[in-house]
């Protein structure tokens, strides 16, 4: 009878179990044989698609991210944009504050600079003008970010669905203003604002247009390194992540650590913004965030919220795509390639934190073991 | 006069609602597994993509556009929505269920995979069949979706609300309707919202979480897909356009909320989002600037309908408690 039963009672082919940390560089590795994978698997699904050599394919791609020297800077102008995002959505995740609004904070940072520079253009000094917009982003930004997680830290309302409908309030504001100044009258768009003047138009450093987005960036991310690894305040943020219990009990008041920590995010949310409207575009419309907002959530998730590391990854995420639209315009396919490429590496990247968190026993070496 | 604007206001309502009445069904049945499919908008995408192929290929086949078989030219779009939306949801149920992986971020990036992967193939299509504008149309295969019963220019006023759209209409509300019951009457519908509540629960009630949520999300995205595919063909006439679908996945995710996480009042709400979105085209004298405005009611709606429900806190009310969590057995 015994027997029977212990014949049923089947081993499963394998068990997975949480592992304890594994050295960085075996991290690092599993990751980087994931992107390997990826390549391959998106080379496969290029030739599948388009008859083209994938070596080309990669070869072009390299091509149209570090081809010439306007594209490198257009490269790390990319990457520094969706850095910033990165950095602003960085702190609300480590607490897991789902704010997957960032694109509506961006765009409404933006909408505030562009209000500035249509309102006061030329008619203040262009110091007090830039210093004017920067302020009103941030706090166009911070509002726009404060007002679930007021709702979230009173009633705990879901923000991650809250923000994400903030998203579409602020781009149909957006699309109102963009009418509302419309130049020149039924465009439909307000085009590049202070053209003749360049009022409220960051200046040039040097030759390069985007070097001040870029030191602004990069100051940015080490001050939000040291601000969640050293301050105060960035423990507390890391306690509430890992539990709210725990932070209620060693006395931190959680609902001011919610509304603080998202205020903070949405004004570098408003930064960004303000980057993108006068350091870049010199214009706003719906497009502004370009998705980066959705994509910033991905950069920081895969850093593991390292802002160090978001240098990396957002680097990975805007090289594939200059280069796939590389692709998409030397072998004229719809540009759209470049976010099936990308979707796909994202998979594969995404799938590989399991072989990081998780061993894989198999039946046969438990029984070895025996 | 007024009496047929009204008419016209509402059955534009409801063909504007019924692909937001697929998104939110599929996406409540994922989300009662406990599974926040963010990557819903672009399933729909892929969905109607896939049919679209079907559909074209069907038509390529054809010899003379006129004997096509009604039976075919349906059945075959609707395999083809099927199939696509169902890989996309098995990616992201073996990325989220399986590998555990976080759910925001798989959505999400199923949703740029999706997206992408429609525009790509439309583009391709478009640029097969050589036409001048960047669009495929397959007016053939989309009459077979648009026949409407027989009888129902002659029921008038009656005719017109009730019965002047095609079958997929129906279909939307019959799924729905089954959904609604599944979810609340049955055993199968008792597990699915254990395992969403509390997996850890219903796994030592001896029900299998993983199979409950592959299920559930796999099927999900089959119906959401169906909204994608009733806009091209039914909508929009059999014409696939790029980026034509616009945010219409988003508003689905909305509509999942502001109907409570119930497919039954997801029906209405659909109905209610759909004359939302075009509500601003029957307000005479609205300006370009207003319109916008307008457009954002569904969303300022939806945003009120989330405070009030998590302010009065009814617990029939609430999203799914381990919604957006994976769940691993050996971590309690």
């Amino acid at each position: 009878m015994a027997d029977k039963i212990e014949k049923k009672v089947r081993e499963p082919l394998f068990h997975v179990s949480k592992r304890s940390t594994l050295p960085w560089y075996k991290a690092w590795g599993i990751r980087i044989i994931a992107v390997l994978l990826a390549l391959i698997v998106c080379g496969v699904i290029t030739v599948m698609l388009t008859n083209i050599n994938p070596i080309e394919v990669y070869a072009s791609m390299v091509k149209g991210a570090f081809g010439t020297s306007r594209r490198v800077w257009n490269l790390l102008q990319g990457i520094a944009m969706l850095l910033c995002i990165s950095l602003a959505v960085t702190p609300a995740f480590k607490m897991r504050f789902w704010n997957i609004g960032a694109e509506g904070q961006v765009l409404i940072g933006g909408l505030a600079s562009a209000a500035c520079m249509i309102l006061f253009g030329d008619k203040i000094p262009n110091v007090l003008l830039i210093a004017m917009m920067c302020v009103c982003s941030v706090l166009a930004g911070a509002i726009w970010a404060v007002i679930p997680a007021v709702f979230k830290a009173k009633w705990g309302t879901n923000e991650t669905l809250f923000t994400l409908m903030m998203n579409y309030v602020g781009m149909q504001l957006v699309g109102f203003f963009m009418i509302y100044w419309e130049v020149p009258k039924g465009a439909g768009k307000i085009g590049i604002i202070n053209q003749s003047s360049h009022a409220g138009w960051l200046p040039k450093i040097g030759e390069y247009d985007y070097l001040l987005n870029i030191i602004v960036v990069l100051i940015l991310t080490l001050v939000l390194y040291i601000y969640l690894k050293y301050s105060k305040h960035g423990y507390e943020i890391s306690v509430v992540g890992e539990s709210e219990n725990t932070a209620r009990y060693i006395g931190i008041n959680v609902k001011k650590v919610i509304i603080r920590t998202m205020l903070i995010s949405g004004a570098i949310c408003g930064i960004a913004g303000f980057l993108l409207v006068a350091g870049t575009d010199h214009t706003i419309t719906k497009t502004t965030a370009g998705g980066r907002g959705f994509t910033a959530i991905m950069v920081s998730w895969l850093a593991k919220f390292n802002p160090l590391y978001m240098v990396f990854t957002s680097f990975l995420l805007v090289f594939f795509e200059k280069g796939a639209g590389e692709i998409s315009t030397v072998y004229r396919l719809d540009k759209s390639f470049s976010d099936i490429i990308t979707a796909i590496i994202l998979f594969f990247i995404i799938g590989s934190e399991f072989f990081i968190n998780y061993k894989i026993t198999f039946r046969h070496a438990k029984k070895e073991v025996k | 006069m007024s009496f047929n604007i009204i008419i016209t206001l509402f059955q534009r309502a409801i063909l504007q609602g019924i692909p937001l009445l697929y998104g939110s069904t599929g996406e409540i049945l994922t989300e009662k597994s406990g599974n926040l499919n963010l990557g819903i908008p672009g399933i729909m995408y892929v969905g109607g993509i896939s049919g679209v192929i079907g559909a074209f290929l069907y038509e390529e086949s054809l010899v003379n556009k006129a004997d096509a078989n009604a039976f075919l030219a349906i059945i075959i779009p609707l395999l083809c929505s099927v199939i696509g939306s169902a890989l996309c949801g098995l990616i992201y149920s073996f990325l989220t269920v399986t590998l555990r992986a976080n759910q925001n971020v798989t959505g999400l990036a199923l949703t740029t995979f999706g997206v992408g992967f429609g525009n790509f193939f439309g583009a391709s299509l478009v640029k097969l069949t050589g036409s001048a504008v960047p669009s495929v149309a397959l007016s053939t295969t989309s009459n077979f979706f648009r026949t409407t019963l027989p009888f129902a220019d002659k029921l008038g006023v009656i005719g017109d609300i009730f019965f002047s759209y095609g079958f997929m209409t129906y279909l939307a509300i019959g799924i729905a309707l089954v959904c609604a019951y599944v979810i609340k009457k049955t055993r199968v519908g008792l597990h699915l919202r254990a395992v969403g509540e509390n997996p850890a629960t219903a796994d030592a009630a001896g029900i299998s979480v993983n199979k409950y949520k592959y299920l559930a999300t796999v099927i999900g995205s089959v119906i959401a897909g169906f909204g994608g595919l009733f806009y091209v063909m039914d909508y929009a006439n059999g014409v696939w356009s790029n980026e034509g679908f616009g945010d219409r996945g988003w508003l689905a995710i909305a509509l999942v909320i502001f109907s409570l996480w119930k497919p039954n009042l997801a029906i209405v709400g659909s109905i209610l989002f759909g004359g939302l979105y075009i509500v601003y085209l029957f307000i005479p004298g609205l300006s370009m600037s207003t319109q916008e405005l307008f457009k954002m009611l569904p969303y300022v709606v939806t945003i009120v309908v989330l405070i009030i429900t998590s302010a009065r806190k009814k617990r029939e009310n609430q999203p799914p408690q381990s919604l957006g969590l994976s769940y691993f057995r050996e971590e309690r």
